[in-house]
């Protein structure tokens, strides 16, 4: 207020024509310092509210029900955790979304470091390198699967094609588990291994350039120091990009739908069948929103888990 | 310091306030909303082909005032799961949606979400095969979907590739090839010596058109238990998918996978099941460069019913009369002629199956073949046959995958079995 309005002399102000506006004005502006920043967040918790927590409750409650979702609701208490525990198609997707994710996120978080490590030498066309690597990412989900669903045909694949070269018989993708799950975490990877690539070079030149100058004079060579200062410095961007892979990896769907020819199943014998698309067969195909919702806490509780642990994993070994 | 505090809580509740009334605008907006006023406008949902694109704007000249959106999806199994959206959220839907055989009991169970379309065309039992009329309607009377098109019988294959492998090519010598389906084994299995390719497309297509062949009680029986494990129609089909896939007649392209869309260009097998809608579907996959080298020829193993639909009004719309009414139109004999001859769907409706322009219509795409024959003589002697609530699912994720692990060798004929029986339990409790 003060800064922005140049006091007025008093003597040529009459007090009380001025005092209301002027009294009137302060209110504003404190209601200003004390409110506005709650408006500017606003947007964020009103959207978080209705696209986050409500559909949480929802489905928390739904869960309870036996709820057809275009006939009756039920309610039957806990009978569909009940069931779900004793679900051998739900374990099954469950051993699948894990194989991917571990196949998926080990290799894809060493490239990254690796790659970042890379980026961060002084070296030529730097910056087209660091452009090109978040490429990938920028693409849709969808036309990266369709693209390599094609890649990975039996007959007519790329893939095949090459391997064919090598003396190997064609491969059915879709056919085994192994195979499956391999053509799955290749998407996935192609698609994140450069956005966290991009994380962690971000952190990486955070890392005040005096603390390597200071380890060099004392003798540490370039590994010493990636594993000593850049590996430490890098701790809370690292339980970060875990945390994001643990969420993503743990929700995949678009990739094994489409590369199953858009079928829910994930393979003759669920196969590559996650636990989202088991959660959206139960939900929209069998009609049985509530067990639905049941699968979906059940996935919820169990990326809090896996990212509880994996925070704990991180801190510790990382010091 | 241009802004003043003042100006600056304004310009924050300005902001506020445009981006919550755009917000509200945002969401008022309806997607159906007339571009003229007093103009109506009508959503067509439907899967694979239909053959309506010329049928509507046809209609829309000769309805002033009516606009009319088609929209596709490829794959019933892709449009069940919107349709299931559109209901359960009570909005979305079109005001015309088309229900296949596999998914209108399952629809018809919620019958308030359907118009009763009586009201509006009134009674139309005179017009269509009397049992596809019935399956339209609910137990207690109430007209929920007109018939659009039965799934009669015929085996699509490739002219040039039986001849390359020494076979005649002429329809109905090839008709003559394969009367039984232990003849067509014979047959395949000569085409594998001779080309090292798998005749047939897959095992299941041969068991879809087994079931409709056998006929009865398939999945379910009349009170709607699941019977899979006792139905003979279920043995027989089984049996004769494996027979074919021990004979090794099959190229092992599952239906619907990338594969199998692939394989109809590039020969990767030279026969698949087809129901007159499936005409459509072979034209799109093989596309323009194939033309007149698919033929139709008959079945082995006599006629049957596979798929077909009804066209359902949802209580949702807008419009229900003007919706019932076109719904009407498309049904009636001359749209499904037309229909016929655009994607080829064969029509319910008898006046339709009488119609000489029918009866003498030849699918340029398919060599001329006489389609109008080939499908229209056994239309009216089709048999329905016992379809449950889920019968889709069943067949989709409990039989199919079952027949495709056997069909790839992973796993024995009986685990097979096994593992169809226990889906079906699964995939057909309602």
């Amino acid at each position: 207020m003060s800064l922005s309005a140049p006091p007025a002399p008093p003597q040529l102000v009459k007090p009380d024509t001025h005092r209301a506006p002027s009294s009137r004005r302060f209110r504003l502006s404190r209601w200003d310092i004390k409110y506005s920043p709650y408006i500017y967040v606003a947007p964020f918790f009103i959207l978080f509210a209705v696209f986050g927590i409500y559909p949480v409750l929802q489905t928390a409650r739904m869960a309870l029900y036996d709820w057809n979702l275009i006939g009756d609701h039920t309610f039957t208490g806990l009978d569909n955790f009940t069931a779900l525990m004793g679900d051998e198609y739900f374990w099954n997707a469950v051993k699948n979304t894990f194989g991917i994710f571990l196949l998926a996120t080990v290799p894809q978080l060493l490239g990254a470091l690796f790659l970042a490590n890379l980026l961060n030498q002084n070296m030529r066309g730097r910056m087209f390198f660091r452009l090109m690597i978040v490429a990938p990412n920028v693409t849709s989900v969808a036309a990266v699967a369709i693209v390599f669903a094609v890649l990975f045909r039996r007959d007519f694949g790329l893939v095949n094609w090459v391997l064919g070269f090598f003396g190997v018989d064609a491969i059915d993708w879709k056919g085994q588990t192994w195979s499956s799950w391999t053509a799955i975490a290749t998407m996935v990877d192609w698609r994140w291994t450069g956005y966290n690539t991009l994380i962690l070079l971000a952190a990486m030149q955070a890392i005040p350039k005096d603390i390597y100058e200071s380890a060099s004079l004392d003798g540490a060579g370039k590994w010493r120091q990636f594993w000593s200062i850049t590996m430490p410095q890098l701790r809370p961007t690292l339980i970060f990009v875990v945390t994001v892979s643990t969420i993503g990896g743990l929700q995949l769907f678009t990739e094994p739908v489409i590369f199953g020819d858009g079928r829910i199943l994930g393979g003759a014998q669920r196969e590559f069948q996650t636990i989202a698309m088991y959660m959206y067969e139960k939900g929209f195909n069998d009609l049985q929103f509530g067990y639905g919702s049941a699968i979906a806490w059940a996935l919820f509780i169990m990326i809090i888990l896996v990212s509880g642990v994996n925070y704990l994993l991180i801190r510790r070994s990382v010091k | 310091m241009g802004v003043t505090p003042r100006r600056r809580t304004f310009a924050v509740a300005a902001i506020a306030a445009i981006t919550a009334i755009g917000g509200l605008t945002a969401c008022t907006k309806k997607n159906d909303e007339p571009s003229t006023p007093g103009e109506i406008k009508l959503v067509v949902d439907h899967f694979g082909e239909f053959g309506y694109d010329d049928l509507v704007k046809q209609y829309e000249q000769s309805h002033p005032g009516i606009k009319i959106e088609l929209r596709k999806t490829a794959q019933l199994g892709d449009y069940r799961p919107k349709l299931v959206r559109y209901l359960a959220t009570n909005k979305g839907a079109g005001d015309v949606v088309a229900l296949e055989e596999g998914i209108i009991t399952e629809f018809k169970a919620n019958a308030a979400n359907w118009v009763d379309l009586s009201q509006y065309v009134g009674d139309k039992s005179a017009d269509y095969l009397p049992w596809k009329y019935e399956i339209g309607k609910t137990s207690d009377g109430k007209l929920l979907g007109l018939p659009t098109d039965v799934g009669g019988l015929a085996m699509c294959y490739r002219k040039d590739l039986l001849e390359a492998a020494g076979f005649p090519a002429d329809r109905d010598a090839v008709s003559a090839l394969w009367p039984t389906w232990d003849k067509f084994i014979e047959v395949g299995q000569q085409y594998r010596t001779k080309t090292g390719k798998g005749l047939l497309d897959t095992v299941t297509t041969a068991f879809s058109a087994s079931l409709s062949q056998v006929g009865g009680d398939l999945f379910y029986d009349k009170d709607f238990n699941v019977v899979a494990d006792t139905s003979p129609a279920v043995k027989q089909s089984w049996d004769l998918a494996v027979k074919l896939a021990d004979a090794k007649v099959t190229a092992k392209t599952n239906t619907w996978s990338a594969e199998w869309q692939a394989g109809f260009q590039q020969g990767t097998f030279a026969a698949t099941l087809c129901p007159s809608w499936m005409l459509g579907i072979i034209e799109q996959n093989s596309g323009a460069a194939n033309k007149g080298k698919w033929d139709v020829a008959a079945v082995p193993g006599g006629g049957g019913n596979w798929g077909g639909s009804w066209l359902s009004v949802p209580t949702q719309s807008k419009h229900p009369k003007e919706a019932a009414e076109l719904a009407a139109f498309l049904t009636n004999a001359d749209s499904q002629v037309a229909a016929f001859k655009a994607k080829g769907p064969l029509p319910s409706n008898l006046k339709a199956l009488d119609n000489a322009d029918f009866q003498a219509y030849q699918n340029a795409y398919f060599n001329n073949a006489p389609v109008g024959k080939i499908f229209g003589e056994g239309a009216k002697t089709l048999k329905p046959v016992t379809i449950g609530p889920k019968h889709s699912s069943v067949k989709e994720r409990a039989f199919e995958p079952a027949l495709q692990a056997y069909e790839a060798g992973r796993l024995s004929a009986q685990a097979a079995w096994d593992q169809a029986i226990k889906d079906a339990k699964v995939q057909g409790a309602f």
